[in-house]
C-alpha cells in the first residue's frame, strides 16, 4: 500500500496546477459553484478547448488529452483547487461516453469535436413531469415517418437549455412490452421548430433549468444513438461511469480552505471553539470520503471495475458538500442575509453563502435522488 | 498510489481469520470471561508463537520488523471475533514504546515470546486523555527516583508482570517536557492496583503510588523525553484499535444483513422493507468510510512527520468514533428484542465498540487535537 501518487503523476500535478494559476480567470472565481454567467462560463471552457484540456476523461482519437484516470483525478482536482468551476457535464462526461460506446462513425464525427473544443453546448433531456425517479414511466413520443422521429411531449429540470445547441433525449417509441423496452435515445437540435422553453427560477435565485416542450419536432432518423429500443441500456451505462468525480472531493476541499480563511479573519469566530469543532467534523468526514474515493480511483486506473466502496460516494459527496454551504451559512450569521445584491463589510464566503446554500439542495436530487442511490444499493446488500 | 495489500499481509490476514473466526468466535469470547484478566494464556503463547507479539518489534530483539498496516490486519480480524486478549494494550502499544525507547533487547525478546506481560499507565483521572498532562511525579533521590501519583483504567495492568509507568521528572502538569518512564514491578512496595472488567471485555487497574522507591535502571529512555515516544506509541495503538473496531463493524454489518435476509414479519423478509433497507445502506456506507480511514492511518502513522501522523491518527479516530456508534446502534435496533439480550453475539459487539469510542481517546479529543494540528 502506498497512499502518494508517483513522481510522475506529482510532475504531472504541477504542470496543471502552474497552468491553473496563469489561467483561472478572475471573474470565474467569486462565480464558484453556481455557473449563472453564461458568457463566462463558456469563455472558459473555450479556454480549457483550446488547450486540450476540456474534454480531459476523453482518449486523444476524440479530441481528449489521453490521460490515465489518476491523471483525470489530478486534473479535476487541481481545476478545483484554483477555484475554477466545473465544466458542464452533458456534452463531456454524458454525452461524449455514450456516443463512443453505442454512437456509429458519423455520429462521433459530427458531435464529439465540438464538444472537447467547448464549442457546442449540450442539455440533457431525461426527466418528465410524471416522471422523476421512475425515469421509465416516461411519455414524451417519438413516432417514426420516413426518414424522421415526430416527437411530442415534455421533459422538465433541464439545466442550461437555454444555453444548449443540442439535446439528447430518452423518448419513447414504443408502448409494448416493458416500459424500459420501449425507450430510444434521440440527438436533437434545439433550433428544431416545436421546441419551446420556459424558464424555473430555483431557490438559489438563478435561472439554471427549464422546461422543454417538443410539439411535432422533426428529427431526422439518423439522430438516434444505437438501435430502437436500446435507450434504458444507454442511460444504464451513463449511470456506471464518472465514478471517480461524482463525490466532487476536490471542489469541498476548496470550499473548506474558503470556510477556514473566512473565520481566521473573523476575531469572533476564529476564537470559537464550537466554531473550531465544527470545521474539524466537516474536514475529517471530507479525509474519509477522499480517501474512499482513491480506493476507487485506485481500482479504476488499474482497470478493475469501481469497488462496492463507490456506491456511497454520491451520498456522502453531497450531503458534505450541503454541510459545508451550510456552515458557510450559518456561520455568516447576518452577513450571509443580503439576497442578490452586493454585501458590505461581509467576507466574500459568507456574503454568497445563502446561494450556495440553496443551490445545493438540488445535488442530492439530480442524477438520482440519494434515496434511489440507497434503493439501488440496498438491492445489491440483500439480494432479496 | 496503491492501495491493495502485499501478498504477505494478505496471509497474515488468512492466518488471523483462521485465528479468530475459526478458532475463537462467541462461545471462546464467553468463556474467556470467566477467566482472570480475561486472557487465555494458551492463545497468548499461540499469538507469541504466530509472531503476532513480536510483528512490530525489530528484528534484532526477535521481532519481525513489521509495518503497522501488517498490525492493522491482525487488529481487523481480532475485532472481527470478537478476541479478547489484549493485543493492542499488552503488545502493540508497549512493543512500540519499548522499541522506540531503545529498550533493552531481552525486554522485548520477553514481550515478542509472551514470557512476559506489560500495560503501559499513562492516563490520569484528570488527563482527559491527553498524554502530556501528568501529575504523577518521579523525584530524583540518591541514585534512583521516588513515584508518587494515580493512573486510571490501565489496561491489562492485572496481567501485567512489567509496568511501565510516565511520570514527571521536570515541569509543570500538562508540559509535554519533563515525562519520564519508568519500568516497575506491579508488585513493588508502595503501589497499589485495583482491578476491574471493563465493558465489552478485557481487564483494567486503577493504581495509586506512593512513595514508590525505583532504581536509576528502571528509567527507559531518555530522562524527561518521554512524551515524544509515548505520543507515538499512543498512535500506533489508536489506529490498530481503529482497525479491531472496523474488524467487530462489518461483523455487525454482515450479521444485520443476514438478519434482514432471515427474518420475517407481515409474511415477508423484513429486509423489503425500504425503512431498514435505508440504514442498512447507510451502516454500510460508514463501514466502507472507516475502512478509508483506517487505511489511511495505518499507513500514515508511521510518517516521520509529527504533524501528518497526529492528523492522520486523530481523524481516523474521531471519525470511527461515530461511525462505530452508528453501526452498533443500526446494528442493536434492526435486531429488534433479541439485539439488546446478551444471548446473541451482536449485544456484545455493541458493548465492545462502545468501549472503543472510550479508548486511546474520545472523538471529542481527537477532534480538538486534529483542529490544533495545522496540515503543512
Amino acid at each position: 500500500m502506498n497512499l502518494d501518487f508517483s513522481p510522475e503523476d506529482q510532475a504531472f500535478r504541477a504542470e496543471v496546477r502552474a497552468w491553473m494559476r496563469d489561467n483561472v480567470p478572475q471573474q470565474v472565481g467569486p462565480a464558484i459553484g453556481i455557473p449563472s454567467h453564461k458568457e463566462t462560463q463558456f469563455a472558459w471552457e473555450r479556454k480549457l478547448g483550446a488547450k486540450g484540456w476540456l474534454a480531459y476523461t476523453w482518449p486523444k482519437e476524440y479530441g481528449g488529452p489521453g490521460w490515465t484516470a489518476t491523471q483525470q483525478y489530478i486534473f479535476d482536482t487541481e481545476r478545483a483547487l484554483a477555484g475554477a468551476p466545473p465544466c458542464g457535464p452533458f456534452g463531456l462526461s454524458m454525452l461524449g461516453p455514450v456516443l463512443m460506446r453505442y454512437g456509429n462513425e458519423a455520429q462521433k464525427q459530427r458531435y464529439l469535436p465540438p464538444i472537447a473544443r467547448g464549442e457546442e453546448f449540450w442539455c440533457q433531456g431525461y426527466s418528465e413531469p410524471g416522471a422523476g425517479s421512475d425515469l421509465a414511466s416516461l411519455k414524451t413520443r417519438a413516432i417514426r415517418e420516413g426518414d424522421h422521429y415526430i416527437v411530442n411531449g415534455q421533459k422538465i429540470w433541464t439545466t442550461q437549455a437555454h444555453w444548449a445547441d443540442f439535446i439528447f433525449c430518452l423518448v419513447r417509441t414504443s408502448n409494448d412490452g416493458p416500459k424500459q423496452k420501449g425507450i430510444s435515445f434521440l440527438l436533437i437540435d434545439m433550433a428544431t421548430p416545436g421546441i419551446e422553453i420556459r424558464p424555473i427560477t430555483t431557490i438559489d435565485g438563478h435561472h439554471h433549468l427549464n422546461e422543454v416542450f417538443l410539439t411535432d419536432v422533426r428529427v431526422p432518423a439518423e439522430n438516434l444513438v444505437g438501435e430502437e429500443g436500446q435507450g434504458w441500456t444507454i442511460a444504464k451505462y451513463l449511470l456506471t461511469h464518472e465514478r471517480t468525480s461524482i463525490a466532487g472531493v476536490a471542489d469541498s476541499y476548496y470550499q473548506m480552505g474558503r470556510l477556514h480563511e473566512a473565520v481566521a479573519d473573523d476575531p469572533v469566530l476564529s476564537q470559537d471553539p464550537v466554531v473550531t469543532r465544527r470545521l474539524a467534523t466537516l474536514e475529517v468526514d471530507l479525509m474519509a470520503l477522499e480517501y474512499t474515493n482513491l480506493r476507487t480511483l485506485d481500482r479504476v486506473a488499474k482497470g478493475q471495475p469501481p469497488g462496492s466502496e463507490s456506491s456511497g460516494l454520491k451520498i456522502k459527496g453531497t450531503e458534505l458538500q450541503q454541510a459545508i454551504s451550510e456552515a458557510q451559512m450559518e456561520l455568516g450569521g447576518l452577513g450571509a442575509l443580503p439576497w442578490l445584491s452586493p454585501a458590505e463589510d461581509v467576507h466574500p464566503v459568507f456574503a454568497g453563502a445563502t446561494q450556495r446554500y440553496n443551490f445545493l439542495r438540488a445535488s442530492s436530487i439530480y442524477g438520482g435522488t440519494n434515496e434511489i442511490q440507497k434503493n439501488v444499493l440496498a438491492k445489491l446488500l440483500l439480494q432479496l | 498510489m496503491d492501495f491493495s495489500y502485499s501478498q504477505e499481509q494478505k496471509m497474515l490476514r488468512e492466518s488471523a481469520d483462521k485465528f479468530a473466526t475459526k478458532g475463537y468466535g462467541f462461545e471462546r469470547y464467553k468463556s474467556t470471561l470467566e477467566l482472570p484478566g480475561h486472557c487465555d494464556s494458551t492463545l497468548w503463547s499461540q499469538m507469541a508463537e504466530l509472531g503476532w507479539l513480536g510483528l512490530s518489534l525489530p528484528e534484532e530483539a526477535g521481532g519481525l520488523g513489521g509495518s503497522a498496516l501488517d498490525v492493522s490486519q491482525i487488529c481487523e480480524s481480532l475485532g472481527s471475533g470478537m478476541v479478547l486478549e489484549p493485543y493492542i494494550a499488552g503488545a502493540v502499544l508497549p512493543g512500540r514504546l519499548l522499541s522506540l525507547c531503545e529498550a533493552d533487547t531481552d525486554l522485548l525478546g520477553e514481550l515478542a515470546e509472551g514470557k512476559a506481560q506489560f500495560a503501559v499507565a499513562w492516563a490520569e483521572p484528570d488527563s482527559r486523555e491527553d498524554p502530556a498532562y501528568c501529575t504523577t511525579r518521579a523525584q530524583a533521590d540518591g541514585d534512583g527516583y521516588v513515584l508518587s501519583g494515580h493512573k486510571q483504567c490501565v489496561l491489562n495492568a492485572p496481567n501485567a508482570t512489567t509496568l511501565i509507568v510516565s511520570a514527571r521528572t521536570s515541569g509543570g502538569d500538562h508540559d509535554a517536557d519533563g515525562i519520564s518512564l519508568f519500568a516497575i514491578d506491579p508488585q513493588s512496595a508502595g503501589l497499589e492496583l485495583k482491578p476491574y472488567p471493563v465493558m465489552g471485555g478485557g481487564y483494567a487497574a486503577d493504581i495509586r503510588i506512593d512513595q514508590l522507591r525505583v532504581g536509576a535502571d528502571a528509567m527507559i529512555g531518555q530522562t524527561g523525553k518521554g512524551f515524544a515516544p509515548l505520543d507515538v506509541a499512543l498512535d500506533h495503538a489508536t489506529a490498530a484499535t481503529c482497525a479491531q473496531a472496523l474488524g467487530a463493524m462489518n461483523a455487525l454489518l454482515e450479521r444485520t444483513r443476514e438478519y434482514l435476509r432471515m427474518r420475517k414479519q407481515f409474511d415477508k423478509p423484513i429486509g423489503s422493507f425500504q425503512v431498514l433497507q435505508h440504514r442498512l445502506v447507510d451502516m454500510f456506507i460508514e463501514v466502507e468510510q472507516s475502512r478509508s480511514m483506517v487505511m489511511m492511518s495505518s499507513v500514515r502513522v508511521e510518517s516521520t512527520e509529527p504533524a501528518v501522523r497526529r492528523r492522520a491518527v486523530s481523524a481516523a479516530k474521531a471519525y470511527l468514533g461515530q461511525a462505530s456508534k452508528f453501526v452498533a446502534q443500526q446494528a442493536v435496533q434492526l435486531h429488534g428484542g433479541i439485539g439488546v439480550t446478551e444471548e446473541l453475539d451482536v449485544g456484545h459487539y455493541f458493548r465492545q465498540l462502545s468501549a472503543f469510542g472510550s479508548l486511546y481517546g474520545s472523538r471529542e479529543y481527537h477532534l480538538r487535537r486534529f483542529a490544533a494540528t495545522p496540515a503543512e
